[in-house]
């Protein structure tokens, strides 16, 4: 037990320290700009003198590293500086988007997760039949198709045609629960669609994959009932794997939600850091950016604790 | 470039197993062995063949086949279908299928320049990093776990902000940041030949890195890296289609899949599906290379990536 708490802790400042080094790069990428933010704001209009003024307003005068420290320190206290195009508070921008992104992201996860990970599960057991073939074609389908194009064929068919759900997702945060999952159902499908193609391709083939090793023909020889074999001998090996699969495609929530957002204008994170890309508003994609990443690393770190905590022979060593 | 074009690629692969079937040559013609595993490919393979030509003829053909000009205004906005323009026009009154033949040039050829300078990229580090191991191959590492550690939509997201979107700078961030995908698998690949007794040959006869990397390693992991490339291809084309139908990617007025659906996005809540058609064709290649990777893969039944 103890060699698995020592290996949790290392995980945990690792990712700790990745979360430095990323914050780092997404501050200092600026840097490589061959002017800086003051003559991006002034563009042609910019006088030595204009341009010194906005430096000063701005802190543009200290060293990169004292402002990095300082806008890591204001990032850590929940506040992330002011837009450039708006002047207004980010963390005022980013708050009620940020809710309404993890709204739209669990309600996606919650649907796809169990589902993909049944489905995959169904078509490792069932090979080679009709079964698994059909979803085979169904997902190289999905993981092909742009996620704009399934957002905008279901806009389609149950928005237009059908006319069943909203093309425009429109939520607000006092919005009974019921009616947000109503506004939210066809971007949670779209992503659904998708995260439940990645997911179930991994999941079938790390069973199919576990299925072929020795212990489970040592179990199929001794003449266990097939549920036993499953229930007993593959779960508890499979699901460190499958809870990496999870998350690692939870990630792709991440970028598929950015253009789903945009797709149905619903007013997240997503759609938030494509506007101020176009308008080049620094300040606002830096905070964009940092938020997914940290979710990102968020995810991986405890897919990685978590496969840990359920390895069998970590949890039991001889 | 040369180890990515899919035909050299191919050669050595489907040598070997032609080579057990026909018992006394000792080396059959490439031509005639590379027909006859087409002739003998799975019916999903061959799909897969006949649409990627078919893209690729539109590419190259695409001024001989196109009726009008890429940015000509031939008619009013928003036609219906006729015999003049079989697709309609679109929001600026030019001739939507020209428009996607077009579009088959220039998003299927950044897609394909931008996969070449990936996989230049990340096979030349990669295998930089097996032949020499040690420090440079830890300080490849931890800068491409860096790198791998924000998500590759953001990441680009935030470098077309700071750098500005034109194409240059779009393949050349997206090439970068795919290529860690590729450093990734040909280290790994490339770790497993640097062992190999035929590499402390060449490493003792006196043969420089340039060797050993070009000359021993690449030629062994050549088959890995070709079901690589047709997997990288699919994901690059769904990024770049991605972006540049968030407005960041090929910019107005170029032809480009992704930007058609955004400008005539609004056609769609009139329940039009001519705008979904440049989309489809993005999803039709897709697949189709899908299907040739799944094909070559299961022929080779080497290395699998499922990401």
């Amino acid at each position: 037990m103890n060699k698995v708490l020592v290996m949790v802790a290392q995980r945990i400042a690792l990712g700790l320290l990745t979360l430095f080094v990323v914050s780092a790069i997404i501050f200092l990428a600026v840097e490589l700009l061959p002017g800086d933010i003051a003559t991006e704001i002034l563009g042609q209009t910019a006088t030595p003198e204009t341009v010194a003024a906005i430096r000063r307003e701005l802190g543009l005068d200290q060293p990169a590293y004292i402002r990095y420290f300082e806008w890591l320190l204001g990032v850590v206290q929940g506040d992330f500086g002011r837009s450039l195009a708006t002047d207004r508070e980010i963390t005022e921008l980013i708050g009620a988007r940020l809710l309404n992104t993890l709204f739209l992201a669990l309600v996606a996860a919650a649907v796809s997760v169990p589902l993909a990970i049944g489905l995959g599960v169904m078509a490792a057991l069932y090979r080679n039949s009709t079964f698994d073939r059909s979803v085979n074609i169904f997902t190289l389908s999905a993981i092909s198709m742009p996620e704009f194009f399934i957002a905008y064929m279901l806009i389609l068919f149950f928005a237009v045609r059908i006319g069943w759900f909203p093309s425009l997702s429109k939520v607000d945060l006092d919005q009974p629960l019921f009616d947000r999952l109503y506004a939210v159902a066809l971007p949670a499908v779209t992503l659904t669609l998708v995260i439940v193609a990645h997911i179930m391709r991994m999941t079938r083939a790390t069973i199919i994959n576990l299925m072929s090793s020795p212990f489970i023909e040592m179990a199929t020889l001794k003449g266990l009932p097939p549920w036993r074999i499953v229930v007993r001998h593959a779960l508890p090996n499979a699901w460190a794997p499958i809870v990496n699969v999870v998350v690692i495609n939870l990630a792709y929530l991440i970028s598929g939600v950015v253009v789903v957002e945009v797709v149905f204008v619903y007013p997240g994170l997503g759609q938030l850091m494509v506007d101020s890309v176009v308008k080049r508003d620094l300040p606002v994609v830096q905070a964009c950016s940092l938020i997914f990443a940290a979710t990102y690393i968020v995810l991986n770190l405890t897919a990685d604790i978590l496969s840990i905590v359920s390895n069998p022979r970590l949890l039991h060593p001889r | 470039m040369t180890e990515s074009t899919p035909t050299k690629a191919a050669d050595p692969a489907l040598d070997g197993p032609a080579d057990t079937l026909e018992p006394p040559p000792a080396r059959i013609h490439g031509w005639r062995a590379a027909w006859r595993e087409l002739v003998k490919a799975p019916l999903t393979g061959k799909i897969g063949l006949v649409i990627v030509l078919v893209y690729i003829f539109t590419a190259i053909f695409a001024p001989v086949l196109a009726p009008y000009g890429e940015t000509e205004v031939v008619g009013k906005q928003f036609q219906q279908w006729s015999s003049a323009h079989p697709l309609g026009t679109d929001n600026l009154g030019r001739d939507v299928l020209t428009r996607m033949i077009y579009g088959a040039r220039n998003t299927v050829g950044v897609t394909f320049l931008t996969t070449c300078l990936t996989f230049v990229i990340g096979a030349a580090t990669g295998l930089l990093a097996a032949a020499v191991g040690g420090w440079t191959d830890q300080m490849l590492s931890r800068i491409v776990d860096v790198l791998m550690a924000i998500p590759l939509l953001i990441f680009a997201l935030l470098l077309l902000t700071i750098f500005g979107t034109s194409i240059p700078m779009l393949v050349l961030i997206v090439a970068v940041l795919e290529s860690t995908r590729v450093f990734r698998l040909t280290r790994a690949v490339g770790m497993n030949i640097v062992v190999m007794d035929y590499v402390e040959v060449a490493k003792l006869r006196g043969e420089g890195l340039g060797w050993v990397m070009g000359r021993e390693v690449l030629p062994n992991i050549l088959s890995p890296l070709f079901a690589e490339f047709g997997l990288r291809f699919c994901f690059i084309f769904l990024l770049i289609s991605a972006l540049s139908f968030l407005g960041l990617g090929l910019q107005p007025p170029t032809a480009d899949w992704g930007s058609m659906v955004r400008e005539n996005a609004i056609l769609i809540t009139f329940g039009d599906f001519t705008p979904l058609l440049p989309a489809a064709a993005i999803a039709v290649l897709t697949i189709a290379v899908n299907l040739i990777v799944d094909w070559f893969l299961h022929k080779t039944s080497g290395l699998r990536d499922d990401h």
